[in-house]
Parts: C-alpha cells; sequence; structure tokens
C-alpha cells in the first residue's frame, strides 16, 4: 500500500452536558471520542463499525473538522487539519467530502437533483460557465447510475436508492480524494443496499479514493473494506486487515457482533442461537466502566478488565487490538 | 378455521397525481399460534396491508375485500367494534419507538391505561401488570423502571417497552411492523430471540413485516413474499429459503450479506428499482428488473399453487405446482385447477 494520505492520532473530543436543576447545575463530561488513532492510503477503504453512541459519526466529523477535536491531530497529505482556521477548512472540503445516512432527508426538497449535484460547484467556482456546469453535472449523474433527463426532478420523485445515489454524485462533484461515508446504505431496503455498496466500491477504484465507510453491521462493511475498525464508546477495539478479522476477530466485541449478525438460513439461524452473544445495553457514557470499557458484558472478562485499561496494541501479524486476554484468546469462526 | 383469513384485499390511495394501487388482490391466512412474515421493499405494500385490516389507513386511502379474524369480517366492523378487537384480541408494534411513545407520560401511565380500559382492572391491578410484562420482555428493575420517562430508556429498551404494551392484553395475533429495523444489530438479535420466546411460550399468532428476510429466518413458520401491491411468492419457511421459486425471492436472498460464508465476490444487487404505482408495467411488475424475463413476462404471469399454502406468481413453473388462474384464484377459497 502507498504512503498514507490520512493519518489520525490520538484523536478525542468531548461534549460536555449540563444537568440538574438550577441550584444543582453540574456540568458533566461525555467522551464521545477517546484517542483514536489510524491511517489511511489513497485507494484504502477502511471499514468503521459500532453500535449507536460508539462515536463512529462523531469521528467522522471531528476528521473532516465539522467538530473541533478536543485533542488529537489530522493529518491531511502532512498537514495538520486541526491547526487550520475555519477559511482554510472550507478550501479543504474541495478534497475532504462526506455522504450522510438518510438519503432524503440530507437533500433539500425544494432543489432539483440537478441543482443539488452542482451546488458545491457554485460555491467553490462561482465564475464557473454554466454550460459547463451543467455538463459537470450530467456526467456526475451518468457516472452514479442516474439517467442525465432526471437532472430537472425533484427528490420526492426518486426511490431512497435513487437519492443516495443523488447524495453521492453531489459529494463527488468537486473531485474529493477522501470520501467519508456515514452509514449510507443503513436507511435503504436490502435489496438496494448491494447496489449501493457496488456502486462505492466501483467509484472508488476509477477514482483512487481514500473511502472510511461507516456502518453498525459487520455484514455490510465486509465486502467494501481493506482493513475494518472496531469501535466502542468512543475507542477503537480492533483494526484488522479484513481478512483477519472475518476468519479470525481478536477482539470479543467483535466476536460479538459477528455473531448478531442475521443468517439468511432458517436451520444455521437457529443452530447459531445456542451460542452466547451480548447481553444487555451499552453503558451510559454518563457512567463509563473503569478498566475495559467493555468488561460488564464481555463473556471474558477477568479481574484484571475491571481495573486496567488495555491499551491498542499492535499483534504479530499486523492487525491492533484493545484486549488484555487477546493471545490467549481463540475466537475463530 | 383460520384465526385471520384475507381475501382479496385491494387498497387505493387517492393522491394529486392520481389512484395508488397500493395493494392489490391480497390473500393470506394466518393459523393459530403461527408466525407468519410479510416481506418486501418500501412501497411493495406490506404495511398498508396490515393498516388496512386494523383500520388504521390515511384519510385519503380505501380498503376493499375481507379480512375474517375469528369469521367476523374486520372490515365491515363499525369504528366502536373495532376498537374492542384492536389492543384487546389484535395488537400492533410500529417500526420506529421513538416517535410510538408518548414523551409527555411514564411508561407506567402508558402501560397502565391499555389495561385499565380494555380489561377494566383497578390502577394498583394495572400497575402490576405491567411491571409483570416489563419483566417478560426483560427490562431490569422494572418496578423502578416503570416511573421513568422515554427518554431515559435507550432505543432497544423502547422497543422492548412496546412489545411489552403489545402483550398487556394477551392478544390472539400481535403484528409488528418492522420491529428492529431502526435498531443495531446488537439490539436486532435481542428482539429476534425475545420474539422467539415469546413464539413458543405463548400461543399467540405473530404477523412480522419486514424488508430484510434474514431477520426472520429463524423465528417465521410461513412467509409471504410481496411486490409492487401483490403477493408474488408464499410458502413455508423451509420451501422460501431451500426452494426458492420466484426471481424476486431468490434476488432478495441472494443481496442479504453474509458473514457464514467466505466467499468474498461481489453483492448480488436486484438491479433498478420498484417500479411506480401509477404507472404499474402490463404483465409482471417485476419484468423490468428481472434476470429471466421473456417476451411471455408482458402477459400477467399465471399463478401456480400447491399444497400447504406454497404459491408462485411466475411463467417459470413451480415444482409439484399447478396453474390457478388469476381470476378463480381470487374468487374462490380453494383454487380449481385449470386446464393448460
Amino acid at each position: 500500500m502507498s504512503k498514507p494520505v490520512l493519518r489520525v492520532q490520538d484523536l478525542a473530543l468531548t461534549f460536555s452536558s449540563q444537568t440538574g436543576g438550577i441550584f444543582s447545575r453540574r456540568e458533566r463530561l461525555i467522551r464521545a471520542v477517546d484517542g483514536v488513532s489510524f491511517e489511511l492510503s489513497a485507494g484504502e477503504t477502511l471499514g468503521i463499525v459500532g453500535e449507536s453512541g460508539s462515536g463512529k459519526s462523531t469521528l467522522a466529523r471531528a476528521i473532516l473538522g465539522l467538530l473541533r477535536p478536543s485533542r488529537g491531530r489530522v493529518q491531511w497529505m502532512g498537514e495538520d487539519l486541526t491547526a487550520l482556521d475555519e477559511e482554510e477548512l472550507r478550501l479543504k472540503r474541495k478534497q475532504l467530502q462526506i455522504v450522510f445516512q438518510d438519503p432524503i432527508a440530507s437533500l433539500d426538497p425544494r432543489m432539483t437533483a440537478g441543482d443539488i449535484i452542482a451546488e458545491p460547484l457554485w460555491t467553490f467556482y462561482p465564475n464557473m460557465e454554466r454550460l459547463q456546469v451543467e455538463e459537470r453535472t450530467r456526467g456526475m449523474m451518468k457516472m452514479v447510475g442516474l439517467l442525465p433527463n432526471q437532472i430537472n426532478r425533484y427528490p420526492h420523485e426518486f426511490s431512497g436508492g435513487q437519492c443516495q445515489r443523488i447524495g453521492i454524485a453531489r459529494s463527488l462533484v468537486l473531485n474529493p480524494r477522501l470520501l467519508i461515508c456515514d452509514e449510507p446504505v443503513s436507511a435503504l431496503d436490502v435489496s438496494i443496499q448491494a447496489q449501493i455498496i457496488n456502486l462505492l466500491k466501483d467509484l472508488q477504484k476509477k477514482l483512487g479514493l481514500a473511502l472510511i465507510f461507516i456502518a453498525h453491521d459487520l455484514s455490510v462493511v465486509r465486502h467494501i473494506s481493506d482493513r475494518v475498525m472496531v469501535m466502542y464508546m468512543g475507542q477503537a477495539m480492533e483494526v484488522s486487515d479484513k481478512m483477519d478479522l472475518y476468519r479470525k476477530p481478536l477482539h470479543p466485541y467483535t466476536n460479538a457482533l459477528m455473531k448478531s449478525v442475521a443468517i439468511p438460513d432458517p436451520d444455521l439461524a437457529r443452530r447459531a442461537r445456542q451460542e452466547s452473544w451480548l447481553t444487555g445495553d451499552m453503558p451510559s457514557p454518563f457512567n463509563r466502566p473503569k478498566g475495559c470499557t467493555f468488561h460488564n458484558r464481555c463473556p471474558f472478562r477477568i479481574k484484571r478488565c475491571q481495573a486496567d485499561v488495555p491499551a491498542l496494541r499492535r499483534m504479530e501479524d499486523g492487525n491492533w487490538v484493545a484486549c488484555h486476554r487477546a493471545e490467549e484468546l481463540d475466537l475463530s469462526i | 378455521m383460520a384465526l385471520l383469513e384475507v381475501r382479496g384485499l385491494d387498497v387505493r390511495f387517492d393522491t394529486p397525481e392520481g389512484d395508488v394501487r397500493a395493494v392489490d388482490g391480497v390473500d393470506f391466512d394466518v393459523a393459530e399460534g403461527e408466525t407468519l412474515a410479510i416481506v418486501g421493499e418500501s412501497g411493495a405494500g406490506k404495511s398498508q396491508t396490515v393498516m388496512a385490516i386494523m383500520g388504521l389507513l390515511a384519510e385519503n386511502g380505501s380498503a376493499s375485500g375481507s379480512a375474517r379474524f375469528r369469521g367476523k369480517d374486520l372490515m365491515n366492523m363499525s369504528p366502536k367494534e373495532l376498537n374492542g378487537v384492536r389492543g384487546r384480541h389484535i395488537s400492533m408494534i410500529f417500526q420506529d419507538p421513538m416517535t410510538s411513545l408518548n414523551p409527555y407520560l411514564t411508561i407506567e401511565k402508558q402501560m397502565a391505561e391499555v389495561v385499565m380500559h380494555h380489561q377494566g382492572l383497578r390502577r394498583d391491578e394495572a400497575r402490576a401488570h405491567a411491571v409483570e410484562m416489563l419483566r417478560a420482555v426483560r427490562i431490569p428493575d422494572p418496578e423502578e423502571r416503570i416511573r421513568q420517562y422515554p427518554h431515559e430508556y435507550s432505543g432497544g429498551m423502547r422497543q422492548r417497552v412496546m412489545i411489552a404494551m403489545g402483550l398487556l392484553c394477551e392478544p390472539e395475533l400481535l403484528i409488528a411492523d418492522e420491529p428492529s429495523t431502526a435498531l443495531d444489530v446488537t439490539v436486532q438479535a435481542q428482539i429476534t430471540e425475545l420474539v422467539g420466546e415469546l413464539r413458543k411460550a405463548t400461543k399467540m399468532a405473530i404477523v412480522l413485516i419486514t424488508h430484510d428476510l434474514a431477520a426472520v429466518a429463524e423465528i417465521s413458520d410461513r412467509i409471504l413474499v410481496m411486490y409492487a401491491g401483490e403477493v408474488v411468492e408464499a410458502g413455508s419457511v423451509d420451501d422460501i429459503f431451500y426452494r426458492p421459486q420466484h426471481p424476486y425471492t431468490r434476488g432478495l436472498l441472494a443481496s442479504v450479506p453474509r458473514l457464514d460464508r467466505v466467499s468474498d465476490d461481489e453483492l448480488q444487487a436486484i438491479p433498478g428499482n420498484p417500479p411506480n404505482l401509477l404507472e404499474l408495467p402490463s404483465g409482471c411488475r417485476f419484468r423490468d428488473r428481472c434476470g429471466e424475463a421473456t417476451e411471455a413476462c408482458r402477459e400477467r404471469p399465471p399463478v401456480w399453487t400447491a399444497e400447504g399454502g406454497r404459491m408462485s406468481r411466475c411463467v417459470l413453473p413451480m415444482e409439484g405446482g399447478t396453474i390457478a388462474s388469476e381470476e378463480v384464484a381470487e374468487s374462490t377459497e380453494a383454487p380449481m385447477e385449470v386446464a393448460e
């Protein structure tokens, strides 16, 4: 793999929340992202997976500077984005783009598909010729599998899958180098999810994009990722090569996420039910467990897990894991 | 006699763009204690099918056909009669637990109201019953948590509360519309397990509506696959997963991303999009997206039927099936055989 274009180092983001009445006001801190590090190369896809509240979307926004991190660095092509001011950051967005989860809610219902896709061009290149903009817009529509003659239609005239194609065309119209997709298929029918995943995979190959693909489901990121990062309560629990992760997960939480995926086969599904998996909910962010944040739900916990925070460390095969027992556990599928 | 018998159900919506045929000639039965899954993409008509049966269509909607619950047609009932059935004999759980609960009322108030209304229990009895139901869906510390408001619950717990509310009056039929779609996979797995346990522990019949075949593999007895307002295939859970007949069913199965297989091929998508219900294609409604479509698909496809409610609507012959013509299938309960 070539030299990394994106280098995220010890990135952390803390929200503060006011609770209590007027006379008992307290400020409580939520560590939404807590010391995440990774690298990403051009043409590479990193899948990020975790339950709601694990900090995936906050991490994405902190990387793009849409939220200001409280600690750590985001280096893009060697330049530290966290040191830039608003205007410098705005200009960087030509290179760094995002696709959102809800394809219908994220499009302005009063704009035509063409206007939605072309808007970033008007913003960044106000002097561009009208004809040139239209040509580029039609080209983008074709590239994402929409018919260029639908350019004057409104979002409500498209299906959910087509709306997500519009969102992708808009995010690619400026020719970015990094694309972050934040749960781009979670709101779509299963039959349409595969279309969008295959489309993103093709576009990435064609354009040599660095891609971050966020999902709450390990089965969805499998087909598109080169490496997968599993997040829990703001921390990276495992970052592994795709082939290794799906064959032999290192972290018990990864294992639990894999076991939660429904199997489209009645006999296998009934048999899989016998095995144990994740019980309970993720703890409240105000009430972080001491030691390993996952220990209260982990079937493999030992005493040490309740006291010591496991560091994310590199294993012999080059994969990363934050678990005291990674060497001794065999979680092979 | 089946618990619920639906025959020739049509649902139309009057919209500014024209008449939308959301559900078109749907027939199915739900036996006592049976779990039936209705599967299809958005716009397939699966939710509108049950909304019509429950008398909950939007104002611009109208329904015809019959839906006999223990022999009585729900679609001919007065609103008052229907209110007596809904909640008490049939209860329904909606997709979004965030918006189906009243944010201004405690869980206790919302749950107790249901049983006080339907079963005439006193407040303290109603409360005890509600606590028992919360315990059944495994809400920790139910005595404490029943005093809380919906926002103090996580998404998965709210959906458990919805299920507990659905169970309060011990209905004979529970209808769940995408009960786990908006939730994390881990919570989806927990809800699936819970529904599986309820199936075993009670004699309640369940209708599950979903766009995800994988989600119902483990917990359904029979499956109805809908496309563009019609049932295109029906059969036992084993028929649908191991012997799918209709190309649409096979497409749905192939598009599920799987972890239990080592292969790393491209995901199989169903190409294209569901048809616009205002401009339905002539003949087979799936033909524009079907890899096996031929000239013959421009005509209305035949309906193949076999023992045990097995059915497929396609020119491709169904193994062990016979052709029942459209009209015959709609007008009589036992489809007659028609010579080719």
